[in-house]
C-alpha cells in the first residue's frame, strides 16, 4: 500500500530527519507530499527544526560525567553544615 | 511575591546541559566548562539561604554561572578580555574611524556576529526542551544532540522503536512551535 495517513506521514517525515526511514516509506512519504499541503507544511517546519538545531551546535555534558557531578554536589550536601 | 523553589536534588539533571551548553560555547574548552557548571553548583549550594525565589531556579544558577565566567577570564586575562581595549583604537589622532571601517569589512567580524546569533540560538532550544516532560526532553536530547542509535533509547527506557518515533513526533512538533513563538 503507498498510501499513507497524514500522522504516518508526519513520523515518516520525523524518521528521515534523523536518515532512519526506509525507500519504501520514504517513497510513501514522497507520495503523499504530492497531495497534501499539510504533509509539506510539517516537512517544512521540521527541516527548518533540524537546521537550527545544527546550526547552533548544542553540547551536552555526558551521562559519565553527569553522574559524577551528582555524587560529588550529593557529597557536598551531606557534609556537615 | 516568592514562588520559587529549589532543590539541589534536582539541578543536575534539570540544569546541566543547559548549562554547560551556556559554558562551552564562551570558554570553548570542555572540561573548564565543566568545572564552571561544578562551582556553579556548590556556589549555589552555599548561598541557597540567599535565594529569595523571585527568580526561577534557573535564572539564580545562570546569574551565579555568569560571575564564575567572568572570575575565570579576570584569572586568565584573556584575549577576550584584553579585546576590550581596541576600543581606544577609534580615538587614535588620525587613525580616528578607521577602526570602524575595519569592522565593516572585516570577515571574521561576521563570524563573530554569527557566533553570538548561535549561542543565542542554543540558548533558545534548550529553553524549548524544557518546556518538554521530562522524558520526552531526555529521549529528544539522546536522538538529537547526542546523537545515540534508536536501540541503544529503547534499550535504555525499555520502550519499542514505535513508541520511540511517537514521542520523537511529540517533542519536535513541540519543539517547533516553541521556536516559532521564541526565536522567529
Amino acid at each position: 500500500m503507498l498510501l499513507v495517513s497524514l500522522e504516518e506521514a508526519k513520523l515518516i517525515c520525523d524518521k528521515n530527519q534523523y536518515g532512519e526511514a526506509s525507500i519504501a516509506e520514504i517513497l510513501k512519504l514522497n507520495i503523499r507530499l504530492l497531495y497534501c499541503k499539510a504533509t509539506r507544511l510539517y516537512l517544512k517546519r521540521n527541516n527548518e527544526l533540524t537546521r537550527l538545531i545544527q546550526k547552533s551546535n548544542l553540547h551536552m555534558m555526558s551521562p559519565i560525567d553527569k553522574t559524577t557531578l551528582k555524587h560529588k554536589l550529593q557529597q557536598e550536601l551531606e557534609l556537615p553544615k | 511575591m516568592s514562588t520559587n523553589t529549589i532543590d539541589p536534588n534536582t539541578w543536575v539533571d534539570k540544569y546541566s546541559d543547559y548549562l554547560f551548553n551556556y559554558t562551552i560555547v564562551r570558554v570553548d574548552d570542555k572540561e573548564i566548562a565543566q568545572d564552571l557548571v561544578q562551582e556553579t553548583f556548590f556556589a549555589g549550594l552555599k548561598s541557597m539561604k540567599n535565594f529569595k525565589g523571585e527568580a526561577s531556579e534557573r535564572t539564580w544558577l545562570i546569574s551565579i554561572l555568569k560571575r564564575k565566567i567572568i572570575d575565570y577570564y579576570r584569572k586568565i586575562n584573556s584575549n577576550k578580555g584584553k579585546a576590550e581595549v581596541r576600543m581606544n583604537y577609534i580615538n587614535d589622532g588620525e587613525s580616528e574611524g578607521d577602526w570602524l571601517e575595519e569592522r565593516v569589512s572585516d570577515p571574521f567580524d561576521k563570524n563573530a556576529e554569527s557566533d553570538i546569533e548561535n549561542t543565542e540560538l542554543g540558548t533558545a532550544i534548550f529553553e524549548c526542551i524544557d518546556k518538554l516532560p521530562e522524558k520526552q526532553a531526555n529521549i529528544f536530547k539522546m536522538k538529537t544532540i547526542q546523537g545515540f542509535d534508536t536501540e541503544t533509547i529503547c534499550n535504555e527506557y525499555g520502550i519499542t522503536s514505535s513508541n520511540l518515533w511517537v514521542i520523537i513526533h511529540r517533542a519536535r512538533t513541540a519543539m517547533a512551535e516553541c521556536l516559532e513563538k521564541n526565536w522567529f
